[in-house]
C-alpha cells in the first residue's frame, strides 16, 4: 500500500483513531437524525461530531507526519478550527432557536416563554 | 491494517451523511436545517481526509480548510439573518 513500511504498533494506533472517530460521528449523526425536538438534537452533533472528525483528523496526522518524513501542519490548523468554531456556532444556533420560539418537547423546565402567553 | 479500516470508516461517514440528508429534508423548523448544514459539513471534512489517506495524494487539504470555513460563515450568517433579519447591518 504505501512505499514507506509503517511500524505495526503506529499502524494500529491510526487505525484505533480513524475507526473511532468514524463511530462516535456516526453516533451523532443518529442523534441528529432521531431526538425528538431542537435542542436536544442540538446537544448531539454539536459534541459527537467535533469529537469524531478531531479523532480522525488526529490519525490522519499521525498517518501523514510518518509518511512525509515531517510534522503535517494542515491537519492541526483544521482541528484548531473546528475546535473554535464549533461552540461559537452551535451557540448561535441556539441563540436563534430561542428566539423564534421553536417547539420543544413537553417536560421541558423553566422554558423562557412560558408566562407570557397571557 | 489501515488499508482494511478506511472503507469501515468510510462506510460509517457516509451513513452520517445520509442520516444528515435526511434531517435536512425533514427537519420541522429552519433551524434543524442549519443544523444539519451544519453537521454535514463537519462530515464532509472527515470523508475528505479519509479519501485522501485512501488515495495517497496528501494535496486535498486545501479543500477540507476551505469547506471549514465557508461552513463556519454560512452557519453564522444564517444564524445572524434569523436573529435579526439582516446579515449586515
Amino acid at each position: 500500500m504505501t512505499t514507506t513500511e509503517i511500524p505495526f504498533l503506529l499502524e494500529l494506533v491510526i487505525a484505533f483513531f480513524l475507526l473511532i472517530g468514524a463511530l462516535v460521528a456516526l453516533l451523532g449523526s443518529i442523534g441528529l437524525a432521531r431526538l425528538p425536538d431542537f435542542y436536544t438534537r442540538l446537544h448531539a452533533p454539536t459534541k459527537a461530531s467535533t469529537l469524531g472528525v478531531g479523532c480522525t483528523l488526529l490519525g490522519s496526522l499521525l498517518y501523514f507526519s510518518f509518511i512525509n518524513e515531517g510534522i503535517s501542519v494542515q491537519e492541526g490548523l483544521i482541528t484548531l478550527f473546528l475546535f473554535v468554531t464549533a461552540p461559537v456556532s452551535a451557540h448561535m444556533m441556539a441563540k436563534a432557536a430561542l428566539h423564534r420560539r421553536v417547539r420543544c418537547v413537553r417536560r421541558t423546565r423553566n422554558v423562557p416563554w412560558e408566562g407570557d402567553e397571557s | 491494517m489501515i488499508a482494511a479500516v478506511i472503507p469501515i470508516a468510510l462506510t460509517l461517514f457516509a451513513i452520517g451523511v445520509l442520516l444528515n440528508l435526511y434531517r435536512l429534508a425533514k427537519g420541522p423548523d429552519i433551524t434543524d436545517r442549519i443544523l444539519a448544514l451544519d453537521t454535514l459539513m463537519i462530515n464532509s471534512i472527515a470523508l475528505i481526509v479519509l479519501a485522501d489517506i485512501q488515495m495517497q495524494l496528501g494535496i486535498i487539504f486545501e479543500a477540507a480548510l476551505l469547506i471549514a470555513l465557508m461552513g463556519f460563515v454560512g452557519t453564522v450568517a444564517m444564524t445572524k439573518y434569523l436573529l435579526r433579519g439582516d446579515v449586515i447591518e
